[in-house]
């Protein structure tokens, strides 16, 4: 059935014009056969991926330019505008300083790593993603890559963070091995976050919606114990406040930064990142194989 | 593994057909796209014809290894695209609808990414860089962002990417529309080179003339199954000939006569026009597209055209 059918369909088979001539007494074989591509590997996908990504960044400049000012534009204003309001500490601006530097990173690196949507969303709509799904590769690698150059765009913002912080004054008795530890939770922090805003890319049905996202981490961090101390809410603020993840990091994180003694609940932060990571890669495992551009 | 090519009297046993069909269905929802689609085809250049939401890049979709298929039975290359995707994407590449280049890359930066994640070596994904970049004509263009590039333009570098790998079979999905008349006669150029280099091509569109001037075969797709196939002439032929335009004196279409389109025919209608309304301006022209759609999806006997189309 199938050698007839083909067989019938290769004699009704028109001969080309531009071929007829010298094609049609004798069947030529094209005279060379393209061999196709083997296909790149797990590691050069992602290299190439975390370049192209990177890339994207910084010539990006609006996106640059949020990155820093955004963090910047919120330390000045609690140390400057509420700082001698806040009854945190001896009342000092110093003090309220210390007391937010973690809440602060913590709301710039994640805002900044939520944008991971939008570039997702972007690679799906433009039908890049739908390419790379027919070729020859692990596509999942272009998420990858978005996920390393959030995290080194993120942890930019946050050292940006720390340098103005430090030169606003906030001093501070912990060494090296806390501040790396508190920078670690953050890094933690800006993972789990891209993990998530990575999925919502993939299923939010445009770039503006997948930005649309990124606003709950600008509210969430101000509903914790980033901003102010917990107890100072109203008692049905506090069940929120007190349990939702970034109370934990942000607690861990002020202790390694002040050089204070780190909460003994401090695992609950990396826990709940932990969980979120899970949780993204899963659902994007069952998204991303079947996702294609409409 | 080489393709004889299919005028040929003997396709050697081992090659297979380009693309074979048997039952393909696929529904989106509740929504049947694909119902009991068969088709076989030979290596060649074909056309997808068909409608917005005929249901052209589902069927492409599924032949270049995006999506699964619900039912049937579906092979390209010999492969099935699902369950051996990884082997067939080393023979396919895919240029879809909407031109999928990376709009903060330069041409250059666009080719050299696709090339090395095709698996070239860095040497080998900066030559075929240059040398499609040339071929198309962007070098001049090569170190600028893609962004900034015309629709045409964009094209082109889209084109270009899905050729790195020198694929076996090309999928172009409507890869001129919304190109202005002389991109899409470059591209034209373009994919009938390809041809002539023993790359097949399958390409979707919704205009007649670009299947008629690129393809060996044309397919027509409605409702979900192929219903007419064939030159593009003989579609045309199938709708019957030719029709016949009287224009006023302003140049305005005032009458559209539909002839069989052999010449006694013509001529008797051309005679009647003569004695009756003398001074009219004629033009004859071969029916366009809707009216071959018209005639292909509106009218009852669908069924014989396939039949015909296919015998």
């Amino acid at each position: 059935m199938t050698s007839t059918s083909t067989d019938e369909l290769a004699a009704v088979r028109p001969a080309r014009q531009h071929q007829g001539a010298e094609g049609a007494e004798m069947p030529q074989t094209p005279t060379r056969v393209p061999p196709g591509a083997p296909g790149a590997g797990l590691l050069t996908g992602l290299t190439q991926f975390s370049l192209r990504s990177l890339r994207h960044s910084f010539r990006d400049v609006e996106s640059v330019l949020m990155a820093v000012l955004l963090p910047v534009m919120l330390m000045l204003i609690f140390t400057f505008v509420m700082g001698e309001a806040m009854a945190i500490g001896d009342g000092s601006r110093a003090d309220y300083l210390a007391f937010v530097l973690p809440a602060i990173a913590l709301t710039a690196a994640g805002f900044g790593a939520s944008h991971t949507a939008v570039v997702v969303s972007n690679d799906v709509t433009t039908g890049f993603m739908d390419r790379l799904r027919t070729m020859p590769f692990p596509a999942v690698t272009v998420l990858l890559g978005h996920t390393v150059a959030s995290m080194v765009r993120n942890l930019l913002a946050t050292a940006v963070v720390l340098g103005v912080a430090f030169a606003v004054g906030f001093r501070t008795d912990a060494g090296l091995p806390q501040l790396l530890g508190a920078v670690g939770l953050i890094a933690l922090w800006i993972l789990a976050i891209t993990c998530v805003f990575a999925l919502l890319g993939l299923i939010s049905g445009s770039a503006e919606s997948a930005n649309g996202y990124g606003f709950i981490l600008l509210f969430l961090p101000y509903v914790s114990s980033g901003f102010a101390p917990v107890e100072t809410m109203p008692g049905w603020l506090q069940g929120f406040a007190q349990h939702q993840p970034m109370t934990p990091i942000i607690d861990a994180a002020r202790a390694l930064i002040t050089g204070t003694e780190v909460p003994s609940t401090w695992w609950g932060g990396p826990l709940w990142c932990l969980g979120f990571v899970i949780l993204a890669v899963w659902l994007t495992a069952v998204v991303f194989p079947r996702k294609v551009t409409r | 593994m080489t393709y004889t090519d299919s005028r040929g009297a003997a396709a050697p046993e081992d090659a297979p057909p380009l693309i074979h069909v048997t039952g393909l269905r696929k529904s989106h929802g509740r929504h049947r796209v694909l119902d009991d689609l068969t088709l076989s085809l030979p290596p060649g250049v074909h056309a997808l014809l068909g409608p917005n939401g005929a249901g052209k890049t589902t069927f492409v979709s599924i032949l270049s290894t995006l999506i699964p298929r619900d039912s049937g039975e579906v092979r390209v290359l010999g492969l099935d695209p699902w369950a051996d995707r990884r082997r067939l994407q080393r023979l396919i590449s895919l240029t879809g609808q909407h031109a999928a280049v990376d709009e903060s890359l330069s041409g250059e930066e666009n080719m050299q990414l696709m090339g090395r994640l095709f698996g070239l070596s860095r040497s080998r994904a900066r030559e075929r860089s240059e040398t499609l970049l040339a071929r198309f004509g962007l070098t001049e263009h090569a170190r600028r962002r893609a962004g900034t590039y015309s629709g045409g333009m964009r094209r082109k570098l889209d084109i270009a990417v899905g050729l790195i790998p020198e694929p076996r079979l090309l999928f172009l999905d409507e890869p001129t529309t919304g190109l202005d008349t002389r991109s899409r006669q470059a591209l034209w150029d373009e994919i009938q080179a390809l041809a002539d280099q023993g790359t097949s091509v399958f390409l979707t569109t919704q205009y007649l003339e670009e299947a008629d001037v690129l393809a060996d075969q044309v397919l027509v797709l409605h409702g979900g199954r192929i219903i007419a196939r064939g030159t593009a002439e003989e579609l045309k032929a199938q709708v019957g000939g030719s029709t016949i335009e009287l224009r006023d004196d302003a140049g305005h279409v005032c009458e559209e006569i539909p002839t069989g389109g052999e010449v006694d025919d013509v001529a008797r209608v051309l005679h009647g026009i003569a004695e009756s309304r003398p001074g009219m301006r004629v033009t004859v022209r071969r029916p366009s597209l809707d009216e071959v759609f018209l005639q292909l999806t509106g009218a009852p006997p669908t069924d014989q055209i396939t039949e015909e189309a296919l015998s």
